[in-house]
């Protein structure tokens, strides 16, 4: 059993942030350059902490295993960023954002955490501003916003549909600021594949240099994740080729919790499936929903073009059911309704996809506005599906998006294992069973910026860990785990290859640990996930060596963690009897299809310590909610 | 060095000394072109002009050195920076698509200033060298009598046409290359400033060439 | 959707390391047109796979055109014959039956074949690192809106901007030249007023160190603009030239 402790600070929830940051200890100017930290993944999260961190004086080394530190998945995200900021003065605050918040998580988020990043959301607006980040402009010169889904005011800033890359690059480029001045360094193209712990502390990380294939040490005071979420579990996502869980996996056996594995999310706008050798799905920003209306066909089988449906005879479901946020609701509510209009065999042309339609705000606003809004994301709708989106409706449908579950961390970021700090996707902590859209990019460099340079200050200032060297046994012992595990998956020889078994999950996972689960359905396919991974283990087959560029025995290695993470989140959605954000399970729902909720059984955190492989025990951390009722989500 | 010179070392300082060696010739080019022009006036016409020059002798030598220096910049600069611009892709590709993104004449700048420098020299030898040295041609004025000549060689005409042809192939790039490379390109005046250029060279180039064809077509008897 | 499948030859680029030299090899394939490229390099790789040869080594990541991994020269292309798009939206659609496609990597002196058609961008980051960034602390910044920034002035800044950092400029450019994945970072700091203290530091010590790394100079032929996948603008190239010469002619000299 581990001791959850939250470390939550007292104190009013307006206080709580400013209380800790007060009480944290601060470690002496001259000191800091002793100290060395770790950080893996240069994405928001990664490159904005390893940007202040440097700044604060100490030693960085950012590993990632992309060729540049620019290409982390964060430069994808579309749609914008949230801050309280109330420029348009529509009524936001601090309040408000963390309210949204705690609502749109379904209850399911630690009210204290997502405060705090309500709290920071605009000093991160400020940051940007500051490092040159061109956000869209009003006419007289100030920043514009956008709506976005759960939310009744405008608070989301933007690039374009390019606002991930902008944030990205400004982080990347405060960063690089750092490693000119030289308290950065920058190590590309390694893979960290495990994490050494001394005496139950976070000392280090072994890495695979993905050039060289050599299997390499680095040591640190404490080590930071920042390494994305795991929804590539599915095999087809919206997440980048390399995304995977490996880095918070190997972790995660190492002993960290792993929290609220099941909490999922399905993004209701990206492009259909177009046949068997898909390799990944793209998104479609949610901005679109913004002026554009959601429909099906209100005939089973109609197989005419959208544009030959008359207007009575479309459903618009969204509006129809939830008429006060309509096409805005939230991300999980659209999925489902997508899903449900589907299975109810009124998909567009008879396929998995339903109707994103321009034609009324085309009428409304002329095509130049619609340009000018959603341009290059209409160029890319065109370029996928070869069809013209201002002629023609799009096509959409969900796909696995975003992992809301990740490594558990208290307060200050840190893992269950001492030393560990995790910080972005990666971790769990503030977006609870479904997150906002434009949250995930706030939650990114709010963790980097702002929360763990205090929080990792007061680990080194308290703690005063010991610097252990790469030469220690614990080190060399990880090593030699690593390259025996790399020979073996060279050695099996099996039949087939790695990509074939990822489908083969990726379908598992995603009929039956996808947008809607149910008891029989999770039983059964946690029972075929380990005949699968047994499989894997017997028979994949891994091409060439160890000492080269070998990108099939990277994929090999994610592919074995995520046949282990694949288990553990059927397990903890077979466990979690109720339906909440994007956990939903058929037996908990409401008369009209909505999910239900169990407060009194489930409002808290799932944190699973591992045992072995197959093997888990389950940790609770309870959630109290001070400040907000507990109250059923309604969007109608 | 001082900052001149490493300024002057710098890619974009190599660039600059091209676009500013290459805007003189360019204006040496309309001087020399106005010059020539007057062969079509006819034999008094022409060798008035070209005795007056020789009268402000030792101006011409100065301004002739200036321009030879310029010359010499814009050339060992080029042929520097194409042999640099070579080492920078050392394996060339299997297939080149080249001419879907980008117009031939700022392709060939290499080949179009080789051959005009071949020209060039030949051009300096059978003039330049006649007007200033060849007794019979300087002494006795009649120049243009030594010019009209020479065009009437179909060989050298032909050539010389050529050459013009390339010298057309060469400004239509150089010229608006020149002002992209001073950073002076902006969506209202950029566009004019190529259509100047691609006026300049072609008429320049057709003006020049006109004279051999004016010749060769038996002109000027 | 499309049920007619094409045949095609692609004649790709192997190559062991950086010290050994490449050649070319066939491969035949039959393909959707609704497949993307990289979607027929992978299905190609599972079945080299299936026959225990080495897959094709290529980059790839988010495959929507935004994070600049893939980069391959397909006919000739920096990132196909389709203007404006990156390797991972180029879509089978656009080829004929029967067609040989050639696909190179990225070739100049500063992008090193790591192996077959992975090259190092590497030196990409170290210009970055030289000055691509403004000296701002975290934390001591004015309120978002201190700043008024003329809408124009902000969408032309976003355009410059908006470079993937991919090298398709490079590997277009006959002298492999970087003057405008530079020039792109250089516009965007020197049009918005953020970027006005360090404006003319800034050009001097990116383009030193972009001489240092082996690319060619600028012949202003626009193939980088043309084959550019987001479209950035030689504009910016303009403008780096003049920040430079106004810098080395008028401001404190960067060494």
């Amino acid at each position: 059993m581990i001791k959850l402790d939250s470390k939550i600070p007292e104190g009013r929830i307006q206080d709580k942030w400013n209380i800790h940051k007060f009480n944290m200890k601060l470690v002496n100017p001259a000191n800091k350059r002793k100290y060395e930290i770790i950080i893996v993944g240069s994405g928001l999260a990664g490159a904005s902490a390893a940007a202040s961190l440097g700044e604060l004086g100490y030693n960085v080394k950012v590993i990632t295993f992309h060729d540049s530190p620019r290409r982390a998945h964060s430069i994808a995200a579309q749609g914008g960023i949230n801050a309280a900021k109330n420029y348009q003065n529509d009524g936001d605050s601090v309040y408000r954002l963390f309210y949204d918040t705690i609502k749109g998580g379904d209850f399911r988020a630690r009210e204290a955490n997502v405060y705090r990043l309500a709290e920071v959301s605009n000093n991160i607006i400020d940051q940007c501003v500051a490092q040159g980040v061109p956000f869209a402009r009003e006419y007289g010169g100030l920043l514009d916003n956008r709506s976005f889904g759960g939310a009744l005011v405008s608070r989301t800033f933007y690039a374009k549909g390019q606002t991930g890359q902008q944030l990205l690059l400004g982080a990347y480029s405060a960063m690089n600021r750092q490693i000119s001045l030289g308290t950065v360094k920058l190590f590309t193209r390694r893979e960290m594949l495990d994490v050494v712990l001394v005496d139950g502390v976070a000392k280090g990380v072994i890495c695979r240099n993905l050039v060289t294939g050599e299997i390499e040490k680095y040591s640190a005071h404490a080590v930071i994740l920042a390494t994305g979420g795991y929804s590539n579990v599915f095999f087809l996502s919206t997440n980048a080729m390399n995304c995977n869980a490996t880095a918070i996996w190997r972790a995660h056996k190492k002993g960290a919790a792993f929290a609220n594995p099941c909490y999922t999310q399905i993004h209701p706008t990206c492009l259909p499936i177009h046949g068997e050798g898909q390799s990944k799905l793209t998104l479609m920003s949610e901005s679109l929903r913004n002026d554009g209306r959601i429909w099906v066909s209100k005939i089973k089988g109609d197989m005419r073009d959208p544009n030959d449906i008359p207007e009575e005879e479309r459903d618009y479901y969204l509006e129809r059911k939830y008429p006060t946020y309509g096409n805005l609701s939230p991300r999980d509510i659209s999925s489902r309704a997508a899903k449900e209009a589907v299975d109810d065999g009124r998909g567009a042309k008879g396929q998995e996809a339903v109707y994103l339609d321009f034609r009324d705000a085309i009428n409304r606003l002329g095509e130049n506005v619609i340009r000018e809004r959603y341009g290059n994301l209409f160029e890319i709708y065109e370029t996928i599906t070869g069809e013209n989106p201002y002629k023609t409706p799009m096509k959409i449908y969900p796909a696995p998006h975003y992992t809301m579950g990740g490594l558990w961390v208290d307060y200050n970021l840190m893992s269950t294992i001492p030393g560990l700090f995790v910080a972005g996707e990666a971790n769990f902590s503030d977006h609870g069973a479904n997150r906002l859209g434009a949250s995930a990019l706030m939650q990114g460099l709010a963790d980097g910026y702002f929360v763990i340079p205090y929080t990792i200050g007061n680990y080194l200032a308290g703690d005063k860990p010991s610097y252990v060297k790469t030469d220690h046994e614990e080190f060399n012992k990880a090593a030699k785990e690593i390259e025996d595990m790399t020979n073996k998956l060279l050695s099996i020889k099996g039949k087939r290859t790695v990509d074939d078994i990822h489908k083969q999950l990726g379908r598992l996972m995603w009929n039956k640990v996808g947008m809607a689960r149910n008891e029989q359905g999770l039983k059964e396919v946690i029972n075929e996930i380990k005949e699968l991974r047994e499989e894997f283990w017997k028979n994949v087959n891994v091409v060439g060596d160890s000492n080269d560029v070998n990108q099939c025995l990277e994929r090999a290695g994610r592919l074995a963690d995520f046949l282990e993470l694949g288990e553990l989140m059927a397990i903890d959605a077979l466990h979690r009897n109720e339906s909440c954000g994007g956990h939903f399970r058929e037996e908990y729902q409401t008369e009209e299809g909505e999910a239900k909720r169990d407060d009194e059984n489930f409002a808290y955190v799932a944190a699973w310590e591992f045992k072995s492989v197959g093997e888990w025990e389950l940790n609770k951390e309870p959630l109290v909610f001070e400040n907000i009722q507990l109250a059923t989500r309604s969007y109608k | 060095m001082s900052w001149f010179t490493r300024a002057l070392n710098s890619s974009i300082g190599k660039k600059f000394v091209m676009a500013l060696t290459g805007i003189c010739l360019i204006l040496f080019l309309v001087i020399h072109l106005i010059n020539n022009l007057t062969l079509f006036g006819g034999p008094e016409l022409f060798n008035t002009v070209v005795k007056n020059l020789d009268n402000i002798k030792p101006l011409v030598r100065v301004i002739e050195i200036i321009l030879a220096t310029i010359f010499v910049l814009h050339i060992f600069n080029g042929v520097k920076l194409w042999w640099e611009n070579k080492q920078a892709r050392p394996q060339s590709y299997a297939v080149n698509a080249s001419s879907e993104n980008s117009s031939i004449f700022s392709r060939t700048m290499i080949y179009s200033g080789s051959i005009i420098f071949i020209f060039l020299v030949v051009h300096l030898r059978t003039m330049w060298v006649a007007f200033n040295f060849n007794p019979d041609v300087h002494t006795n004025h009649t120049y243009y009598e030594y010019v009209s000549a020479a065009f009437r060689e179909p060989l050298y005409s032909i050539a010389y046409i050529i050459a013009m042809i390339l010298l057309g192939f060469h400004l239509n790039h150089g010229f608006q290359s020149a002002f992209q490379t001073f950073g002076w390109n902006n969506k209202k005046y950029f566009p004019l400033i190529q259509k100047v250029g691609f006026f300049y060279s072609w008429i320049t180039a057709f003006l020049f060439a006109l004279i051999p064809i004016y010749f060769l077509s038996g002109g000027g008897q | 959707m499309n049920t007619n499948k094409l045949n095609l030859t692609l004649r790709i680029w192997r190559q062991k390391n950086s010290n050994t030299p490449g050649k070319f090899v066939d491969y035949k394939v039959s393909v959707s047109p609704d497949s993307s490229f990289l979607e027929m390099l992978d299905d190609l790789n599972n079945d080299l796979e299936s026959k225990n040869q080495e897959p094709i080594a290529f980059e790839s990541d988010c495959r929507e055109g935004i994070c600049g991994t893939c980069g391959l020269v397909i006919q000739g292309h920096p990132h196909g014959p389709i203007p404006r798009i990156a390797t991972c939206q180029l879509h089978m659609r656009n080829f004929k039956d029967g067609e040989t496609i050639y696909v190179e990597p990225f070739r100049a002196k500063a992008f090193p074949i790591i192996k077959d058609l992975i090259v190092d961008r590497s030196a990409f980051d170290k210009i970055q690192q030289a000055g691509g960034y403004i000296s701002v602390n975290i934390g001591s910044v004015p309120d978002g809106n201190a700043i008024p920034i003329p809408k124009e002035v902000a969408n032309e800044a976003m355009d410059a901007a908006t470079c993937i950092g991919c090298g398709a400029c490079v590997a277009a450019c006959k002298n492999a030249s970087a003057m405008l994945f530079v020039s792109a970072k250089v516009s965007q700091f020197a049009l918005l007023p953020q970027g006005q203290p360090e404006r003319y530091e800034r050009v001097q010590k990116m383009v030193k160190v972009m001489d240092e790394l082996g690319f060619g100079s600028c012949s202003n032929t626009y193939a980088c603009e043309a084959e550019c996948p987001k479209g950035i603008s030689i504009k910016n190239i303009a403008r780096m030239n003049r920040d430079y010469i106004v810098a080395k002619i008028a401001k404190e000299e960067v060494v």
